[in-house]
């Protein structure tokens, strides 16, 4: 890199990291504001203005794995000091922690519903990644008849707004009897994405040139084995960027997980605003739900960062 | 090691014709070159005998036995390509153990191991062996690559264009190296280039590949002293064979250009009166201050050793070489003849050589 610059040069670099420094800011506002809010004691969680500077709780998360109900009347001094820290907690905020007809405690619907947004969305990930690849490697490396048409049809499941088949996709899975089950939402999801990863992943393997299998097959190997020793490793880039893609879409999913599920299958995204309707909302439990809900697809794109960077700018992975 | 037998070859793909009607031998431990442009269908013909592409047409026989329908990992052939044939992320060391680590050659670990280093010994290049392969020049790539098909002891090496991308140093030290491994080996190779002095210094045999048809078969010598159209006549040899449109006429050339010169070549059929071409090498040309014919200087290049000097002659573009202490001056007339033993004729509307159109 020169290291010389001009003095328009110098100009223009300061108005880009301003530039940047800006939009960064506005992006992630609101992102600051529901992880404070997740933090903050109940009755600062809405001041006006809006109260920065506080001493952060947990007691927000606390409240968001158990089930609780109101108090009807205050512990006593002897009930409040046998209970154990987190029930406190519920008893500072004027609440009580459910329990069941042995004292067992009660948890609320959250863990339940982020294990189902988990489940459904790792496998259905895995699955229309996993499939997409192989369907974009034959695309790729064979002569299909008809392959433009068959792309295009592929491509075009995903034109329509998916909530228009939503009433007879659900009358169909009432007569499977899918509705409100995990393989349900597993197989809505992974169709809606296989698609998208076909498409994409046929971007990658085009770029890996095709003389590396050819010379696999000639060295003795099966086209399987060439697939998996040689194309594989060259195509985790796009595996990777593809399997973000996917599972955003998938864990963000709100509309199909609203009808299609009510209990047993239910995931976060319906959940989390069916708790703002039921009595007074406590902002604090639903920005902890919120945040807990933001963090496996921080955690995630953060892992397979270095892949993303190479794998979004395509064409671009080896030449 | 093996003899490899192409019969009457064809390759469509879609409405374009790569092949047509092919018929190629290579003798166990011949070193064959198959010359020709891009397109003329030599990593077709490669490919096809690699297993990795199917012929529309005809047969391929490796030591007598029809593989048609052999896979290429069952054909125990090596291949080296321009480029891309290096596996990415792999050492040098795993590339090279690749092919022997493939569960139909089932050679053990410690034979892995001593193959390995035996060939990177050959190859100069254990130094790299724990390298990425990323982290090599094209020289040493090129290196490993020989080395990953020489690993093996296949039947058969197929080797397309595998110097092409190497600076021309290189590539003449590769190009001996290359020879001599063979010879060593003893091994049968078809190499497939358009680099026709690659063709000229490494090939026992070269076959001439114009647009899928395989023009002319023959020894370095035989292509380049006999070509059998002015194709051949244009593509091998720098610089190439000089043509010449003209008539016979009582033993002499008259040349449209402008010059008549005696011609000694024997022609089969009649020729006077016809409209010929005639072909005669560079080398062959001479300055002479008692020439017969004259033209003018248009370029000169020195090349150390000799000159190359490009005449003209009315319309007429054309070269002969000349020793370099020879002093010429561009635009000077100078005097010239040629070699009456050397000159072969062509028919000018087939372009097919006379000698071999019989």
């Amino acid at each position: 890199m020169a290291a010389v610059k001009t003095r328009s040069e110098v100009a223009l670099n300061r108005t880009a990291i301003v530039a940047v420094l800006v939009v960064t800011i506005i992006f992630l506002a609101p992102i600051y504001w529901i992880a404070s809010t997740a933090f903050k004691p109940r009755h600062l969680a809405t001041t006006i203005p809006p109260t920065v500077m506080f001493e952060p709780e947990i007691g927000p998360f606390v409240k968001l794995f158990l089930r609780r109900s109101q108090l009807r009347e205050q512990p006593t001094q002897e009930e409040y000091e046998a209970a154990p820290w987190w029930e406190r907690l519920v008893f500072d905020g004027g609440e009580k922690v459910v329990r069941d007809g042995r004292g067992e405690v009660q948890l609320s619907g959250y863990p339940d519903r982020f294990a189902n947004s988990l489940i459904v969305a790792v496998v259905s990930t895995v699955l229309a990644v996993g499939m997409g690849t192989l369907t974009a490697y034959g695309f790729s490396r064979f002569k299909v008849a008809g392959e433009q048409d068959w792309l295009f049809f592929i491509l075009s499941t995903r034109m329509l707004p998916p909530v228009v088949v939503a009433i007879p996709m659900f009358l169909m899975y009432r007569v499977f009897g899918l509705n409100d089950t995990h393989i349900g939402l597993i197989i809505l999801y992974t169709a809606f994405n296989l698609s998208f990863s076909v498409w994409l992943m046929k971007g990658f393997i085009d770029e890996i040139p095709k003389e590396y299998e050819e010379a696999a097959l000639v060295d003795g190997y099966t086209r399987m084995q060439a697939f998996f020793k040689v194309v594989l490793p060259e195509a985790v880039t796009g595996i990777a960027a593809t399997a973000v893609f996917c599972f955003i879409i998938a864990w963000n999913e709100y509309a199909f997980a609203l009808i299609m599920t009510n209990r047993k299958a239910q995931t976060a995204p319906p959940f989390i605003p069916s708790q703002v309707g039921s009595g007074l909302p406590d902002w604090t439990v639903i920005a902890a739900g919120t945040f807990l809900f933001l963090l496996p697809v921080a955690i995630f794109t953060f892992l397979l960062r270095n892949h993303l960077l190479r794998g979004m700018s395509f064409g671009a992975i080896r030449k | 090691m093996a003899h490899i037998e192409l019969r009457n070859i064809s390759k469509t793909f879609g409405a374009k014709t790569a092949l047509r009607g092919l018929d190629l031998e290579i003798e166990d431990g011949q070193f064959f070159v198959l010359l020709g442009e891009t397109g003329a269908g030599k990593t077709t013909t490669l490919r096809i005998v690699a297993g990795l592409e199917k012929p529309s047409e005809g047969d391929v026989l490796i030591d007598g036995v029809n593989v048609n329908d052999w896979g290429a990992a069952e054909r125990d052939v090596a291949l080296v390509l321009q480029q891309y044939s290096l596996y990415p992320r792999y050492t040098v060391r795993e590339n090279l153990e690749f092919p022997l680590k493939s569960r139909i050659r089932q050679v053990d670990a410690a034979d892995i191991a001593e193959r390995v280093d035996r060939v990177a010994k050959t190859l100069q290049i254990t130094h790299l062996l724990d390298r990425k392969t990323d982290k090599l020049s094209g020289g040493e790539m090129q290196r490993v690559s020989i080395g990953r098909a020489i690993v093996r002891q296949p039947r058969v090496f197929l080797m397309d264009e595998p110097l092409s991308a190497l600076d021309a140093k290189l590539r003449e030290a590769l190009r001996t190296e290359l020879k001599n491994l063979q010879m060593n080996l003893g091994a049968t190779f078809l190499f497939v280039t358009h680099d026709q002095v690659e063709a000229m210094s490494m090939g026992d045999r070269i076959g001439v590949l114009d647009r899928g048809k395989l023009v002319q078969v023959g020894t370095p010598a035989e292509v380049y002293g006999n070509p059998r159209n002015t194709f051949v006549a244009q593509s091998v040899g720098s610089p190439p064979m000089n043509l010449f449109d003209g008539k016979l006429s009582s033993g002499k050339a008259v040349a449209d250009a402008g010059f008549s010169l005696p011609v000694a070549a024997k022609a089969n059929g009649s020729t006077d009166g016809r409209q010929l071409t005639f072909g005669i090498r560079p080398e062959d040309m001479f300055l002479e201050s008692g020439g017969q014919a004259k033209a003018e200087i248009h370029d000169i290049e020195n090349h150390g050793v000799a000159k190359i000097v490009t005449l003209r002659a009315g319309e007429t573009l054309f070269r002969l070489t000349t020793s370099a202490r020879d002093s010429l001056a561009i635009d000077e007339t100078v005097n010239f003849s040629w070699n009456p033993e050397k000159v072969v004729l062509f028919d000018k509307t087939s372009g097919m050589s006379l000698r071999h159109s019989a």
